[in-house]
């Protein structure tokens, strides 16, 4: 343990956490400008220039607004929620490499050796913070919220770990740095037209490959509590779902923990598919700080152009019906999940 | 890892580990055994297992607690909290857990390696994933195997049990 160390990863964790903050909050002024660009509205544009200041106001708004707490809440689990909502989605991103070296520093904030195995225990302690709402409120629509919730995480859970197995069957460990590295010599996984092109194998391989990504990102959106897949916060439903009962900052929290796991949500899928902080004809940093800077924007470019598809789909599909979900995930995502690891297994030991 | 890390999630694990039966609330007992799950996790990886450490915290706090908290949700907590503590019982239970103590005091006391301390092993050249995964399937191929039936066949009873009758 050096001091070298402790002070860069510090730097890293301060940097990264006040990105993503100020992401999630622009991603709630991104969300309301796209949805009324959907819709063929305007959408907040009054304060500052086409309504940039927008996330400011909301704070104040949110802020100031009065901190209700119900008389028949059970307190101490009431307030643990909220916080237990937002903290993984933030510590998921301590795994992902941001960008490549600055100034050879790697830009990972902890490049360990179960990369992905981390993404997913911390993503399912997620669920806590959703259930314990749902069962705090001491309310009907928010206990189903939260009921709804768990069995459909739980559920989406199983087609996330095996949809992304094929691609760690092709890098051979499970380091996120090490996908990163294998997609920079052999061209994205999705797209793989860098390195060894005319092998044949390789193309035979990105078919498996693009059916992981579809059948990740769906349950992704599961995962998120997004639409087609908001059951547990459907208003015309459950009158807002788990976070009903709350006001104020503590309902802001669980907005913000929605969006958080948006971003680290596409943060994954940039790094498993789409190459991380990769793109043809740019070096990595080890030529130059430009270049490391440069290789960060391209991380976070890849990362805001997915959570633009997050909210297109939003506003373009309709909510499933919750019998609908579960039988799509355990009967069809599932299945498909595992045949395609047979597929790639099959693939690989015959090119051998 | 600095001894002070060892001490801090060992004494977590340890409180919470109590709090889980000290408690009356059910759903303070699970989450205070969640809390004991991840300082367990933390030590596993204070020794470089940190595939073993990182499972315990998927499937034990991230599945297996999830479920648990599942059903408890479900119970009437206002009954269970005021469920009178059987005193024999719980006298029972401090023996028992005593008697435990004492016994791995005694082996632990005899046991001569134990007595030495260990020279800091080598660093493993390899992932521990990749450890595990290749004594899984090389040297422990068959049991393996035996217990992936196993479960398979515990799934198929679940569901067997769960489904309801149609007439």
């Amino acid at each position: 343990m050096d001091s070298f160390l402790i002070i860069t990863s510090l730097l890293k964790i301060v940097a990264i956490l006040f990105l993503i903050l100020s992401m999630v909050s622009y991603a709630v002024y991104a969300e309301r400008r796209v949805s009324a660009f959907i819709q063929d509205r305007l959408g907040p544009n009054r304060v500052g220039p086409a309504g940039l200041f927008q996330p400011i106001a909301d704070m104040f708004k949110l802020l100031l607004k009065e901190d209700f707490t119900p008389r028949n809440v059970n307190t101490f689990y009431y307030w643990l929620a909220p916080c237990l909502a937002v903290m993984p989605a933030i510590i998921t991103i301590a795994v992902v490499p941001f960008g490549s070296t600055l100034f050879g520093v790697p830009m990972v904030i902890a490049d360990v050796n179960v990369g992905i195995l981390f993404v997913f225990a911390i993503a399912s302690l997620g669920v806590y913070g959703i259930v314990l709402a749902g069962w705090a409120s001491n309310s009907k629509y928010p206990f189903l919220g939260g009921i709804r919730s768990s069995s459909q995480m739980i559920s989406y859970e199983l087609s996330l770990g095996l949809a992304v197995i094929p691609i760690f069957l092709l890098v051979g460990n499970l380091r996120l740095t090490s996908v990163v590295r294998y997609q920079i010599e052999h061209g994205w996984f999705i797209a793989p037209f860098i390195g060894d092109w005319t092998n044949p194998w390789k193309w035979l391989l990105t078919i498996p490959m693009i059916i992981s990504f579809i059948v990740f990102a769906i349950a992704i959106f599961a995962e998120t509590n997004r639409l087609p897949f908001d059951l547990p916060e459907a208003e015309q439903e459950l009158a807002g779902g788990y976070n009903t009962e709350y006001s104020s900052m503590k309902f802001a929290l669980f907005f913000l923990g929605e969006y958080a796991a948006m971003i680290t949500g596409s943060a994954i899928m940039v790094t498993l598919f789409f190459g991380g902080w990769h793109f043809p004809g740019i070096p990595d940093g080890s030529r130059g700080w430009v270049f490391g800077l440069i290789n960060i924007a391209v991380f976070f470019a890849k990362v805001a152009a997915l959570i633009f598809v997050f909210m297109w789909v939003r506003w373009t599909l309709p909510r499933f019906r919750y019998d609908q979900l579960m039988r799509l995930g355990w009967l069809f995502f599932f299945e498909i999940a595992l045949v395609n690891i047979f597929i790639v297994a099959a693939i690989l030991s015959l090119a051998h | 890892m600095p001894p002070f890390l060892f001490w801090t999630f060992a004494l977590l694990m340890l409180i919470f580990g109590g709090a889980v039966i000290v408690n009356r609330n059910p759903v303070a007992s699970a989450l205070s055994l969640v809390v004991s799950f991840l300082g367990l996790a933390a030590l596993f990886m204070s020794l470089d297992a940190y595939f073993v450490g990182i499972i315990q915290v998927l499937v034990y706090a991230g599945a297996v607690m999830v479920l648990f908290l599942f059903i408890i949700m479900l119970l009437n907590l206002r009954v269970e909290e005021q469920r009178q503590i059987n005193w024999l019982a719980a006298a029972g239970g401090i023996a028992v857990a005593l008697i435990l103590l004492i016994q791995i005091f005694f082996v632990v006391g005899h046991f001569q390696a134990a007595r030495q301390t260990f020279p800091a092993l080598a660093r493993s050249t390899t992932d521990d994933v990749w450890n595990i995964g290749a004594l899984l399937f090389s040297n422990y191929n068959l049991p393996f195997q035996i217990i992936g039936v196993l479960v398979l066949v515990a799934t198929i009873g679940v569901v067997l049990l769960s489904r309801r009758e149609r007439r």
